[in-house]
C-alpha cells in the first residue's frame, strides 16, 4: 500500500516566496499566486499552499482553525476536540470553487473559537498557546485523517495537492485581503497522499515555507521529543515551526537569536567575536547544538507582526530579498520577485546563515 | 608442581639470519629468549675435573657451535616486540598446533585455564578487553550518506566541526538586552570542558601503566585538544604542564587524591564501575609501587594499593550525591563532576538517577572495555555491549526530559572512527578509547599487562622495559591516530550532508541495522536496512 506523508519521510524540493507590506496595508492573493507560479518548474503539483494574514479582521481575536478533513468522522471528532476547549463562535466550509487539476479535495472547514474561560489557565499568552498547541496536535494525531492546517489569529493557511496557483484558485485566494502573504510550490519525490502534507505549515501565529532537505531531522525532532512535540508528519518544515515555538515562544529567545541557533555561526567566527558576544554564542551553541539545522535549506516564517527569511550556514539552497516602496518581498528565484512588481528598489541574494527579519513599521498591522 | 601446560606458542629463531645482537634476548620482558651459550655450557657438563674429560672437551672444541639464541616456547605470549625490533627479521611466533586436541566444545582456552587453576587453585587473571565472539552491533550497524535531494559536503572545501562540550546544560537560555538594546547572556553556564575531537583516552592510571606511556597520553591530548584521563593512581608532577587536559579520577582506593590534585585537573571523574570488572575492585601489586608510583598514590612503597569494590562512603545513589557536590564544594564549581559506571543490565535507571544526584558527565563503560588486569571471569561473562547500553541510556534520559543534563561519553570496545560516528548517533556525546590508544603506542594485545612485563613499555614500571616507550613518538603516534580518525569523522560528517557533530548526536535516522532481530532494532531505535 501507499503510505501517506507521516507514514514515510518523503524528500522535496520546493519553491517559498512571500510578500509583506510593511505598513500594513492589505492586497488580494493575486500578486503572491503570479509570483509562486513563475516558478512553476520548482514544483511537481504534488503540493502548493499559501498563508495569508490580516484576511479576517472581523474575528480578529478569534483562533482561525483551518481543517482539512477526509473523513466526516474525522472532522465531527475534531469538531469535538475544539468544543471541549473552545468557544467557536462560527464553523463554516472554506468558499471553494473547482479547478481542473485539483482532483478529490477534502472537506476544507473553518472554525472561529475562543478559549473557553474556564480551560484559560493563569489567562497568560504561553497557556493559552500551549493549550491551542496540544489540541492541534490532538486532531492530527487522533482524529481520523482530520488535519489542522492553520490555528492563528487573523491568519489562514490554504494548501492542498495540486500545482500552487490551481491550488490558489481553488480556495479563490483573489477574494481575501492580507498584509502578508507566503506561498509554497512543492516537488515532492514520492506522492505525499494527501492534503495534510502539503505547506505551508501553520501553528498559532506562525506559518512556514520551506525549501529544503534538512539532514539534521533526525537529531531535530529527538530534541523536539524531549519537550513533548509530535511529529506527525515528519517533514522539515514540521521540526522548523516547532523549534520556532519552542525558543521563541516558550523558551523566549528574540528571533535573531533563534535564526542563530538554527543557522549558527561556525565556531571559528564565534571564537574571533569580542566579549560578550562570544560567550552567547558559545552557550547557544552549547545549550542549543541539536537545534542546529543542518544541511541545505531556505525557509520563511511568517507571524502575525514580520516575516523572517533564512538560509543555511552554507548557503546550499537559493533566497532572495527585495524592496519596493512598502513592500519586502523574499524568494526562492529573483524572477519571481520581479514578476510582481517590476524593477526593486532593492534586490540581493541572502548570505548563508544571516537572519533577515522585517517587521511591520509600528509593531502591528492597522 | 610441576606445569603441564603446553606451550601456545613455537618461537622459531631463524639461525642464518640471526646475527646474534641479543636485542630479543634483553628486550623480552617476559624472558623467553636467551642465548644458548652451547659451547661453555657442553664444556662445563663435560668437564668434571679429570684429564679424561678435558680430552672430552678438547673433541668438543672441533665442533663448536657458537652461541645462538634460543626461546623457552612456554614463557612466549605473543606480545611480538622482539618479532617488530629484531634487525635481522629473524623470528618468528606461530601457535602451537598441538598444544590441545581439536574440540569444539572444549576449546583450548577453557581447557588451558582448567590446568592453569588445577596447578594453582587461584583465579585466572587477565589484562585488556573481553576477547570472546559475542556479537558485535558496531558490526551490524551502517551510517547513512546524502544522494541528491539533499546534499553531501565536502570537508575539502567547507568547514567541518567536530568540537564538542561536556557538562550539564540548562534546558533553556535566559536572554536579556544591555544599554544598547543587544541581548547579552543572563544564564550562568555550569562548566563545559572542550573538546576538538569527540574523543577521550580511557582512564590508565600510574601504576597499572608506565609514566611514559601516561606522558604519551598527556601530550597527544593537549596537541589534539581532548582529554587524557589520570585513573585512579593520582597525577604525577610531570603532568602538571598537560593538567588543563586531564580529567582527575577519583575512585574507591581515593590514591593520590588531595586538594592540589582535584585543584589541577580540567574536570573529575567519580569512577564507580569499569566494564572490564563491573563491581570489582582493583589490586596494584606491592612490586609495582616504587619510589614514584609511591609518591603519586600517596601509599608506602612496595605495599599493595587495593582499591575496594565499592566506595566504602558510596553505598547508595544519594551517598554518590553527596560525593559529588563535596567534589565540586572543593572544586568552587569551577569544574564538571562526571561518574564513571560499567554497563549492566539496569544501567538506565542508574544512568538516569546518576544524572539527578548532580553528575555533568556520565561514563558508560560496555563490556568490551579493557582493563590492566581482572579475574577473567568477570570480564568475559559481565555486564552488556555498549551500543545497547548507550542507546537504552540516551533514551531513558530524553523521555525523563534530563539528556540536556549530562553529556554521555560511550566506552568499550571502540576501534576506529566508524564506531565513533556510531556511538555518536546512537546518543553519545564523545567516546572515550583505552586500547586503541594503547594499540597506536605499540601495545598487541597480548593480554599480559597484569604481569606487570610489557615488553612494549607500556603496563610495566620495570625501568628496563618502561625505556622501551618514548613518549614522545609514542604521543605524536597517539595525536596522529587522532587526527586520522578527526579526518575520517569529517568525511562521515560530509556524506551524511552535516557540517557539525552535534547534528549527528542521537540521530538514530542515520543509522540501518542488517541482520539485527526486531527486539535489537528496537532497543537500538534503528529501523532495518531498506527501510
Ligand atoms: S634480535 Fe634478531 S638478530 Fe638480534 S639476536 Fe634476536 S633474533 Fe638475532
Ligand atoms: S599493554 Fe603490554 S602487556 Fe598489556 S596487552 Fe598491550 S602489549 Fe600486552
Amino acid at each position: 500500500m501507499l503510505l501517506r506523508e507521516g507514514e514515510v519521510r518523503i524528500p522535496s524540493g520546493c519553491a517559498v516566496s512571500a510578500i509583506l507590506n510593511v505598513k500594513g496595508r492589505c492586497i488580494n492573493g493575486e500578486a503572491i499566486t503570479q509570483s509562486i507560479a513563475c516558478m512553476r518548474e520548482r514544483s511537481n503539483g504534488l503540493g502548493g499552499g499559501f498563508a495569508a494574514y490580516g484576511i479576517y479582521p472581523e474575528f480578529k481575536d478569534h483562533y482561525a482553525f483551518h481543517l482539512l478533513c477526509e473523513t466526516e468522522q474525522g472532522r465531527l471528532d475534531a469538531e469535538e476536540l475544539l468544543r471541549q476547549n473552545f468557544l467557536i463562535d462560527r464553523s463554516e466550509p472554506i468558499p471553494t470553487r473547482k479547478v481542473i487539476g485539483i482532483e478529490n479535495p477534502p472537506a476544507v472547514w473553518r472554525y472561529f473559537a475562543r478559549v473557553r474561560p474556564e480551560k484559560a489557565v493563569g489567562c497568560s499568552s504561553t497557556a493559552e498557546g500551549n493549550l491551542v498547541t496540544s489540541v492541534v496536535m490532538k486532531i492530527n494525531k487522533h482524529c481520523d485523517r482530520a488535519y489542522v492546517a492553520s490555528s492563528g489569529k487573523n491568519m489562514g493557511v490554504f494548501k492542498g495537492v495540486g500545482f500552487p496557483e490551481d491550488i490558489a484558485a481553488f480556495y479563490r485566494l483573489e477574494e481575501y485581503e492580507g498584509y502578508l502573504w507566503t506561498a509554497h510550490g512543492r516537488f515532492p519525490t514520492n506522492t505525499p497522499g494527501w492534503w495534510g502534507g502539503a505547506h505551508p505549515l501553520g501553528l498559532l501565529d506562525w506559518s512556514v515555507v520551506h525549501n529544503g532537505e534538512i539532514s539534521s531531522y533526525g537529531a531535530n525532532k529527538r530534541y523536539l521529543e524531549m519537550f513533548r512535540y509530535r511529529l506527525e508528519l515528519q517533514t522539515d518544515t514540521e521540526v522548523v515551526a516547532y523549534l520556532f515555538d519552542l525558543l521563541h515562544r516558550r523558551h523566549d529567545l528574540p528571533l535573531e537569536l533563534v535564526c542563530r541557533v538554527l543557522a549558527a555561526p561556525f565556531w571559528k567566527d564565534i571564537d574571533r567575536m569580542p566579549e560578550p558576544q562570544r560567550r552567547l554564542y558559545t552557550a547557544l551553541r552549547q545549550v542549543y547544538g541539536s537545534a542546529l539545522l543542518n544541511g541545505p535549506f531556505s525557509i520563511i516564517v511568517a507571524h502575525g507582526k514580520g516575516l523572517i527569511g533564512l538560509n543555511d550556514r552554507i548557503k546550499l539552497r537559493p533566497l532572495v530579498y527585495a524592496r519596493k516602496g512598502d513592500f519586502v518581498l523574499m524568494g526562492s528565484e529573483e524572477s519571481a520577485l520581479r514578476r510582481i512588481f517590476g524593477e526593486p528598489d532593492e534586490v540581493r541574494a541572502v548570505w548563508g546563515g544571516e537572519p533577515v527579519i522585517v517587521e511591520l513599521e509600528g509593531g502591528s498591522a492597522q | 608442581m610441576r606445569s603441564l601446560l603446553p606451550p601456545e606458542y613455537i618461537v622459531r629463531i631463524d639461525q642464518d639470519r640471526c646475527r646474534r645482537c641479543g636485542r630479543c634476548v634483553r628486550n623480552c620482558g617476559f624472558g623467553a629468549l636467551s642465548f644458548e651459550h652451547s659451547f661453555w655450557h657442553r664444556a662445563k657438563e663435560l668437564f668434571q675435573g679429570s684429564t679424561e674429560d678435558l680430552q672430552k672437551v678438547i673433541a668438543h672444541v672441533e665442533e663448536y657451535v657458537p652461541d645462538r639464541v634460543v626461546a623457552d616456547n612456554r614463557k612466549c605470549v605473543q606480545c611480538h616486540y622482539c618479532v617488530t625490533h629484531c634487525p635481522e627479521g629473524a623470528i618468528n611466533i606461530e601457535p602451537n598446533p598441538l598444544a590441545y586436541k581439536a574440540n569444539h566444545y572444549w576449546l583450548p582456552h577453557y581447557q588451558k585455564n582448567i590446568v592453569k587453576q588445577a596447578e594453582s587453585g587461584g583465579m585466572i587473571l587477565t589484562g585488556s578487553g573481553n576477547d570472546k565472539p559475542y556479537f558485535s552491533y558496531f558490526d551490524h550497524l551502517v551510517l547513512d550518506a546524502c544522494q541528491v535531494t539533499n546534499p553531501s559536503i565536502d570537508p575539502l572545501r567547507e568547514p567541518m566541526e567536530l568540537r564538542t562540550y561536556l557538562g550539564s546544560r540548562p534546558k533553556a537560555l535566559e536572554i536579556e538586552q544591555d544599554s544598547d538594546g543587544e541581548p547579552v547572556l543572563k544564564t550562568k553556564l555550569t562548566p563545559q570542558v572542550k573538546l576538538e575531537i569527540p574523543i577521550v583516552f580511557a582512564a590508565m592510571s600510574y601504576g597499572a601503566i608506565s609514566l611514559n606511556a601516561q606522558k604519551a597520553l598527556a601530550m597527544a591530548a593537549k596537541e589534539c585538544g581532548v582529554l587524557m584521563n589520570t585513573g585512579e593512581g593520582g597525577m604525577h608532577r610531570d603532568l602538571y604542564p598537560y593538567a588543563d587536559h586531564i580529567i582527575g579520577q577519583v575512585a574507591s582506593g581515593r590514591f593520590g587524591v588531595n586538594p592540589e590534585y582535584l585543584e589541577r585537573a580540567a574536570m573529575l571523574e567519580i569512577k564507580i564501575g569499569q566494564g572490564a570488572k563491573p563491581g570489582i575492585g582493583g589490586h596494584l601489586p606491592g612490586e609495582k609501587v616504587d619510589e614514584e608510583v609511591s609518591r603519586t598514590r600517596m601509599i608506602p612503597v612496595g605495599s599493595d594499593a587495593l582499591s575496594p569494590a565499592p566506595h566504602h562512603d558510596i553505598y547508595s545513589i544519594e551517598d554518590l550525591a553527596q560525593l559529588i557536590s563535596a567534589l565540586k564544594e572543593a572544586t568552587a564549581y569551577t569544574k564538571p563532576v562526571g561518574v564513571k559506571i560499567a554497563a549492566v543490565h539496569n544501567v538506565a535507571a542508574i544512568a538516569s538517577g546518576i544524572a539527578r544526584a548532580g553528575a555533568d558527565v556520565i561514563y558508560i563503560d560496555g563490556f568490551r572495555g579493557g582493563t590492566g588486569a581482572t579475574p577473567m571471569i568477570i570480564r568475559d561473562h559481565v555486564g552488556i555491549p555498549i551500543e545497547l547500553a548507550l542507546a537504552a541510556v540516551d533514551d531513558r534520559l530524553r523521555q525523563e526530559g534530563i539528556r540536556n543534563q549530562v553529556s554521555l561519553i560511550a566506552a568499550g570496545g571502540i576501534r576506529h572512527s566508524g564506531d565513533v560516528a556510531k556511538a555518536i548517533a546512537l546518543g553519545a556525546d564523545a567516546v572515550a578509547i583505552g586500547t586503541a590508544a594503547l594499540i597506536a603506542m605499540g601495545c598487541h594485545v597480548c593480554q599480559q599487562c597484569f604481569s606487570g612485563n610489557c615488553s612494549w613499555g607500556i603496563a610495566t614500571q620495570r625501568p628496563e622495559l618502561t625505556r622501551h616507550l618514548n613518549p614522545e613518538e609514542a604521543g605524536q603516534r597517539l595525536a596522529n591516530l587522532l587526527r586520522g580518525w578527526a579526518l575520517e569523522l569529517k568525511e562521515i560528517l560530509g556524506s551524511l550532508g552535516i557540517n557539525a557533530i552535534e547534528s549527528l548526536r542521537g540521530s538514530r535516522l542515520r543509522l540501518r541495522g542488517v541482520g539485527l532481530s526486531e527486539q535489537d532494532l528496537e532497543i537500538l531505535g534503528v529501523k532495518p536496512a531498506g527501510r
